[in-house]
C-alpha cells in the first residue's frame, strides 16, 4: 500500500480507527489536540470535546464499560486534572479495551510545566507504550487496544510534542471489525469500595507481573545487533537521535517502557561493553535500569530537561560537535507570540491597566496579556486557577493595598472555574472575576465547547449561558460587557473592584481569527495629528509601528477593532475613509 | 541509486503560512520518492512569534530534527529571521531570503534596532545567498496571500524534484478555488530563481 505522510497525531487518530475504536472524548490542549480532531472526521467514531480530562476520560470508561473501544487523549497536565479516575481505573479495568492518550511537552513549548508523565504509569500500575514516529503511533496503538482487552487493563500511550508535531511516512491498514459486548453486571471488579479495591489491587498487582512477562517477549522491545563497544537503550523520539547519533551502536529498541523488560536489558547489557541510555526528561528507565544491577550511563550524560536533539545527545555523550563558532541569537530582538490584531483581550487590558490591578492570570491566550508592555499578569498556575488564587489573596486581605481580579477564559472557566465560582459565593468571597469570553478554545486552534452552541463534528447542540450559569452558582452582581468599548468596560471594572462583594465580569466579544469574523475596516494614522506620544503603541498591537517616528498602522495585519484609536489622545487615528474628528476628543488612556 | 540527503529549514514569523509549505515541499519528496520526516511547532508561535519547520528528506532519515551547522536550504520568509537559525548554516548552505521586514513588538515600540546587518551575517557562513521580493510578485499576480507559493518556487528550482510534481502535490493540497493562482505564485517563484 502506498506511504503517507502523517503527523504522529493524525497516526495515532488512524491507528485508534483501525483498532475499531467507537468513542474518543478529549479536552483540547498543545500538543495532543489534532489527534480528537482527526478521529472526529471518522463517521463510525462518537467523538466529543469534553468540559475538562477528567470529563473525557469518564465518558471514556463509560463507553469501555458499554462494550466499545474508547480512547481518551490529553497532554501531560491535563493528567493530572484526570489522574483520580485514572488511578482507579486501573483497578476497575475495561469491558471494550481503553487508552489513555497522554501528550508530554519537553521543553514547554506550549505548557506551564515540562512534568515527565511517564511516572504516571508506574503510579497507576498500567502498562505504558511510547512510539518513536508516526508508523509506530499507528501501530502501537492497535497493539494497545489489544492489551488492554487480553490483560484488562487501561493502557497508557505517551508521546511527545516532537512525536505529535512531527510528519513521517505511514502505511495504514483498514478498520478492524470489533463487535460491541454485553456490559455484565460484577460490582466485585467495577465498584471500588474498600472490600471489593483490596481484591482488585492484588489483581492489579498479579497483572504487572503477567505484563512483565508479556514485555519481555513483545516485538515492541526489540534488540537490534551492532557493535559491541556500545550498547544504546532508548524510547520515543530520543532512539531516533541516538540511531543519527551512534549509527553503529547496538541498540535496545524499546516499544513497551511500562513495565520494562528486565531479563532482556540485562541480556542485552551481557552483550555490549558500555551501555547508554538516551531518555528525555527524568531518568525514568535508567533509574529503574541502575536498581536491576546494571551499569549504565544516562542522565550524567544528558540534562533532565527540555527536549533532546541530535546534537544535545552527540554533545551529551562526548562526541564533538561538527560545528563553526556559535552564533549568539540571544540579542536579536525576540518575537514572541502576541495577542493578534484585533484579539479582544487587547480591549480588555487596556481598560484594565489604568486601574492598576494586581491580575491572576489563567491558561489561554491572555496570558500573553503578561509581555510588556501590557504587562498585565501577576500569577498564573493551572487552568481556572485565577479565580481560587483571587478568591484567597483577597480572603486575607492583601488586596486592601491594591485590588486584584481573577481573569480566565470561557473555555477555561467550564473546564475548572465552576467550582471556584461557588467558593467564592458560598465562602463570602469579595473578589472580582472576569471571563474573557471570545467564544472558542483559541490557544489550541479554535475548538468548540459547552458555550459555542456545536459539538466537535460541527453539529448544532446547547449553548450554556455563562451569566446565567455564574447567577445559579451564587454571585449576584454579573455584568456583561463589550471589552472594545474601552471607557464602559473601564468604569465596570473600577466600580466593581471597589464594592466588597463578589462579581463576575463577562467580557463579551468573539476572537477574530479562530471564529472567522469578517474582517473589519482597517484604520489609519493622520501624520498631522499624530505627535509622536507613543501612546497607541503601549496596547502593543502588532499592527502598530512606527515609521520615521510618527505611528503606523498596516493595513494588511490591521482587523479594525478600534482599541488604538481610542487611546489616543489627539484623535490621529481614525477608520479609512473617515475624517479625524474636528476637536480632537478625550483619550481614554492616562498617560 | 540512493537518494542524497537533504535538510530544510523553512523559518519565518506565525501566520505567513511556512508551516503550509513545509507541508508541501515534504509531499513533493515523499512523491519523487524519498524518505521524508517533517517538524514544527504549533501552539503559543501561532500568535506572532518565531516559527520554524524542519524538513528532511534522503535515503533513510532518523531524527526530525534538522542538525546543527547542517541545513542544505534556509527558506527565510521574513527578512531578518534568518538570524535565528544560523547555527544551522555551513557552507554548504543556499540561504533564500524574503525581502520582507515584519518589526518584532519590541522593535515596533521603539526599545530595540531591526539588524541592519543580516546580510553581513548569513555571508560569514555561506557565499550562496539569493534575495527575493516574494510579496511584490505575489501583489503582481493578484493576491499577497500567495506570497508562501512564490517561495515555495524559488527554493523549488534548487531542489532535485521535476516541475510536475510540485503541480500535482498543489492539486492534492490547495482547495480548487485557489489552485490557479497558487500555480501562477509557484511559476513565479521558479522564475525569480532564475535557473
Amino acid at each position: 500500500m502506498k506511504k503517507v505522510l502523517l503527523t504522529g497525531n493524525e497516526a495515532v487518530a488512524r491507528g485508534a480507527w483501525e483498532a475499531g475504536v467507537g468513542f474518543a472524548a478529549a479536552y483540547p490542549g498543545t500538543p495532543s489536540t489534532e489527534i480528537t480532531e482527526t478521529i472526529a472526521q471518522y463517521d463510525e467514531v462518537k467523538a466529543e470535546w469534553a468540559p475538562n480530562e477528567k470529563v473525557a476520560l469518564e465518558s471514556a470508561i463509560g463507553a469501555s464499560l458499554g462494550g466499545v473501544r474508547a480512547l481518551a487523549c490529553m497532554k501531560h497536565v491535563g493528567l493530572n486534572v484526570a489522574a483520580d479516575p485514572f488511578c482507579t481505573l486501573s483497578y476497575v479495568g475495561v469491558n471494550g479495551g481503553l487508552v489513555l492518550l497522554c501528550a508530554d511537552d519537553p521543553s514547554m513549548h506550549s505548557s506551564q510545566n515540562e512534568q515527565d508523565n511517564r511516572y504516571y504509569a508506574r503510579l497507576a500500575k498500567v502498562p505504558m507504550l511510547e512510539p518513536s514516529d508516526s508508523q509506530e503511533a499507528l501501530d502501537l496503538i492497535k497493539l494497545a487496544y489489544e492489551i488492554s482487552e487480553a490483560f484488562d487493563t487501561p493502557v497508557m500511550v505517551r508521546v511527545t510534542t516532537r512525536v505529535s508535531h512531527s510528519r513521517t511516512l505511514v502505511s495504514m491498514g483498514r478498520r478492524k471489525a470489533v463487535k460491541q459486548k454485553e456490559f455484565v453486571r460484577n460490582p466485585q471488579k467495577y465498584v471500588m469500595v474498600p472490600a471489593f479495591a483490596r481484591m482488585r489491587h492484588r489483581f492489579v498487582v498479579e497483572r504487572m507481573g503477567r505484563l512483565a512477562q508479556y514485555s519481555e517477549t513483545t516485538p515492541m522491545n526489540t534488540i537490534i545487533k551492532g557493535s559491541r563497544n556500545l550498547g544504546v537503550i532508548s524510547a520515543g523520539v530520543a532512539f531516533q537521535y541516538a540511531r543519527e547519533v551512534f549509527p553503529d551502536a547496538s541498540f535496545l529498541k524499546l516499544g513497551m517502557t511500562h513495565p520494562l523488560p528486565e531479563k532482556l536489558i540485562k541480556k542485552f547489557a551481557r552483550g555490549v561493553d558500555k551501555v547508554f541510555v538516551v531518555e528525555e526528561l527524568e531518568p525514568f528507565m535508567e533509574d529503574q535500569i541502575k536498581a536491576l544491577g546494571v551499569a549504565v550511563t544516562g542522565k550524567a550524560a544528558l540534562p533532565v530537561m527540555d527536549e533532546l536533539n541530535p546534537d544535545v545527545v552527540r554533545e551529551g555523550f562526548g562526541k564533538k560537535r561538527k560545528r563553526h563558532p556559535v552564533e549568539d541569537t540571544s540579542k536579536l530582538p525576540q518575537r514572541p507570540p502576541n495577542l493578534c490584531a484585533g484579539c479582544p483581550h487587547r480591549g480588555f487590558y487596556t481598560a484594565a491597566k489604568p486601574l492598576k490591578p494586581i491580575v491572576f492570570g489563567d491558561i489561554g491566550c491572555y496570558t500573553l496579556g503578561v509581555l510588556p508592555p501590557l504587562s498585565m499578569h501577576d500569577a498564573c498556575v493551572c487552568m481556572g486557577a485565577s479565580i481560587g488564587v483571587s478568591h484567597g489573596y483577597s480572603r486575607v486581605g492583601a488586596d486592601k493595598k491594591q485590588k486584584s481580579i481573577g481573569v480566565l477564559g470561557d473555555s477555561t472557566f467550564l473546564h475548572s472555574g465552576l467550582t471556584g465560582v461557588l467558593n467564592m459565593a458560598y465562602n463570602k468571597g469579595v473578589n472580582t472575576v472576569a471571563v474573557l469570553d471570545n467564544r472558542t478554545t483559541a490557544m489550541t486552534g479554535g475548538q468548540q465547547h459547552p458555550a459555542t452552541g456545536f459539538t466537535i463534528k460541527g453539529e448544532p447542540t446547547k449553548a450554556v449561558d455563562i451569566a446565567a450559569v455564574v447567577k445559579a452558582l451564587g454571585i449576584e452582581r454579573v455584568f456583561v460587557v463589550d471589552p472594545f468599548k474601552i471607557k464602559e468596560t473601564r468604569a465596570v471594572l473600577k466600580r466593581e473592584l471597589e464594592i466588597e462583594e463578589p462579581s463576575v465580569i463577562i467580557s463579551s466579544a468573539p476572537c477574530p481569527l479562530m471564529t472567522r469574523q469578517k474582517k473589519k475596516t482597517p484604520f489609519v494614522v493622520h501624520e498631522d495629528l499624530c505627535t509622536e506620544c507613543g501612546s497607541c503603541l503601549r496596547i502593543n498591537c502588532p499592527a502598530l509601528t512606527r515609521r520615521g517616528g510618527k505611528a503606523f498602522v498596516n493595513n494588511f495585519l490591521c482587523n479594525g477593532c478600534g482599541v488604538c484609536a481610542q487611546v489616543c489622545g489627539f484623535g490621529a487615528i481614525v477608520r479609512e475613509g473617515e475624517q479625524p474628528a474636528a476637536r480632537p476628543k478625550k483619550a481614554v488612556a492616562k498617560k | 541509486m540512493a537518494k542524497e540527503d537533504c535538510n530544510i529549514l523553512i523559518v519565518g514569523v506565525g501566520g505567513q503560512g511556512n508551516i503550509l509549505a513545509g507541508k508541501v515541499i515534504s509531499q513533493a519528496f515523499v512523491a519523487a520518492g524519498y524518505d521524508v520526516k517533517q517538524s514544527e511547532v504549533h501552539g503559543m508561535a501561532q500568535r506572532g512569534g518565531a516559527v520554524s519547520a524542519h524538513v528532511r528528506a534522503g535515503e533513510k532519515i532518523y531524527s526530525p530534527l534538522v542538525p546543527e551547522t547542517s541545513a542544505h536550504y534556509i527558506l527565510s520568509f521574513e527578512y531578518m529571521e534568518i538570524l535565528r537559525y544560523l547555527n544551522y548554516a555551513g557552507p554548504q548552505t543556499t540561504a533564500l531570503i524574503n525581502d520582507l521586514r515584519v518589526d518584532p513588538p519590541s522593535v515596533a515600540s521603539g526599545g530595540m534596532k531591526y539588524p541592519d546587518d543580516t546580510l553581513d551575517r548569513v555571508k560569514q557562513k555561506t557565499k550562496n545567498i539569493l534575495v527575493v521580493d516574494a510579496n511584490k510578485v505575489a501583489r503582481e499576480i493578484g493576491t499577497e496571500r500567495v506570497f508562501n507559493s512564490v517561495l515555495v518556487g524559488v527554493l523549488a528550482a534548487y531542489l532535485p524534484i521535476k516541475k510536475n510534481i510540485w503541480v500535482k502535490v498543489y492539486k492534492e493540497l490547495v482547495k480548487e478555488s485557489l489552485l490557479d493562482i497558487n500555480l501562477k505564485a509557484l511559476d513565479a517563484g521558479l522564475a525569480l530563481a532564475g535557473r
